[in-house]
């Protein structure tokens, strides 16, 4: 099965996508509540964001 | 007065090259319209694929170290050459002539590989054995020598060393009032104390963290700006870099861990029995892959962002008319400011994450 490899590469974008996305969302949401806690939302936001990366640069070397 | 003669010095030192990239690009274009035309002579079908694969072999080449400083087209410094093989090897790069031909040294002739830049051992006539997979089967003696990468890592380590000694200086002479170039790293400096080390580590231990917590913060970060210039250089982008970096996080983690880490990892408390022997592999395994996953994020995030960036130049030629200049040129642009944003912000979450490791290495628990 040659190329199955690029579905997973294209998976694995999606999910991370999604992961990141989340992360974002979830993020804007939060400053738009308590806009006086922007910075220590961002870096627990870059930090989880990176978290995700990691693993999706992983897997994608793997795929 | 001054102000204005700095900025006035800063763009035309801008333009200046902003100009030599242009023109490296262009001629750079004409080489590979040339060759165009010499493969259309010969064949007319393969045209396209053959463009491909040259750009292909280009972005590879540029992701490689090499052991030899690549300037302009035909402007480069030869290297050493420090090659262990039975006895001690030194000489010059400029004996391979950028790899195109054998070099011989006290008896022994070496060649460098066309696909992965490494030197092997071959005999008089310079020829590289592949095997059916692919690979050089030729011997490999253990390379030693300074290539690119090691210069470029010298070059900013002299950076690093001569800004933070010039501000240091500055200190003691001022009575405590930062002066010199080196002053615009004083809030840098502060911002990972007062942001990174205290409210990851505590109060209590950060101290004897922070000289390696600054020193990985503005190596990688000005590795990575360096890597964005035209010298095209790919220092972090390289595994094994990253990896070391983090070998020594993990080391300083290890080796500065206190009582209380250990039995997080091995007896973690407030579990049920059971449990326990559960946990304490997978906990063990975690001390691994922590690291692992800091070297497997700079590199690939470096190396993805060459990557693209190189492809999207690439464009330009694939294009062949009037709009792939301008769609290449913009989407590079657009590309390079974020590259300079992942610049600063791998330095800073390989920063932060080493933080929070050596934070929970250096916890104490109070149950």
């Amino acid at each position: 099965m040659e190329g199955l490899n690029y579905v997973g590469a294209g998976l694995i974008v999606i999910g991370v996508g999604i992961g990141i996305g989340r992360i974002g969302g979830s993020a804007m949401d939060a400053i738009a509540r308590q806009p006086e806690a922007t910075g220590k939302i961002q870096t627990a936001m870059l930090i989880a964001a990176a978290l995700i990366e990691g693993i999706g640069f992983a897997a994608l070397f793997a795929a | 007065m001054q102000r204005k003669k700095l900025l006035i010095l800063f763009t035309f030192l801008f333009l200046l090259t902003y100009y030599q990239t242009n023109a490296q690009h262009n001629s750079h274009d004409e080489k590979v319209q040339d060759n165009v035309h010499n493969i259309e002579q010969h064949e007319s079908h393969g045209e396209a694929l053959t463009l491909k694969e040259q750009i292909k072999a280009d972005i590879n080449h540029h992701l490689l170290d090499s052991h030899d400083f690549h300037i302009w087209q035909k402007v480069s410094f030869p290297l050493p050459i420090i090659l262990w093989d039975n006895g001690l090897h030194f000489f010059s790069s400029s004996k391979f002539h950028h790899g195109e031909s054998v070099a011989e040294n006290n008896g022994n002739y070496y060649a460098i590989s066309h696909k992965n830049g490494h030197i092997y051992k071959t005999d008089s006539s310079g020829v590289i054995h592949y095997n059916k997979k692919g690979f050089e089967s030729n011997e490999k003696p253990l390379d030693l020598s300074i290539t690119k990468n090691v210069v470029m890592i010298i070059i900013t380590s002299l950076i690093i060393f001569l800004l933070f000694s010039g501000l240091a200086r500055s200190y003691a002479k001022n009575g405590g009032i930062g002066k010199g170039p080196g002053r615009i790293l004083e809030p840098i400096v502060l911002y990972i104390r007062d942001e990174i080390a205290i409210p990851n580590i505590g109060e209590k231990h950060y101290k004897k963290y922070m000289n390696y917590l600054l020193t990985i913060f503005f190596f990688i970060w000005f590795v990575n700006l360096f890597g964005l210039t035209p010298l095209g250089v790919n220092i972090t982008g390289n595994i094994a870099i990253t990896f070391s970096l983090a070998i020594l996080t993990y080391l300083i983690t290890t080796f500065t861990a206190k009582k209380d880490y250990w039995k997080h990892i091995f007896w973690m408390p407030g579990v049920p029995a059971p449990m326990k022997i559960i946990l304490a592999p997978i906990e063990l395994l975690g001390t691994f892959i922590k690291p692992f996953a800091l070297m497997i994020r700079l590199y690939a995030n470096m190396k993805a962002g060459h990557v693209v960036l190189m492809s999207i130049i690439g464009l330009m030629f694939l294009f062949k008319s009037w709009i792939g200049g301008p769609l290449s040129f913009g989407l590079a642009f657009g590309l390079m400011i974020l590259e300079l944003l992942v610049a600063a912000l791998q330095a800073y979450i390989f920063t932060v994450l080493s933080a929070l490791y050596f934070g929970s290495a250096a916890e104490e628990h109070e149950h």
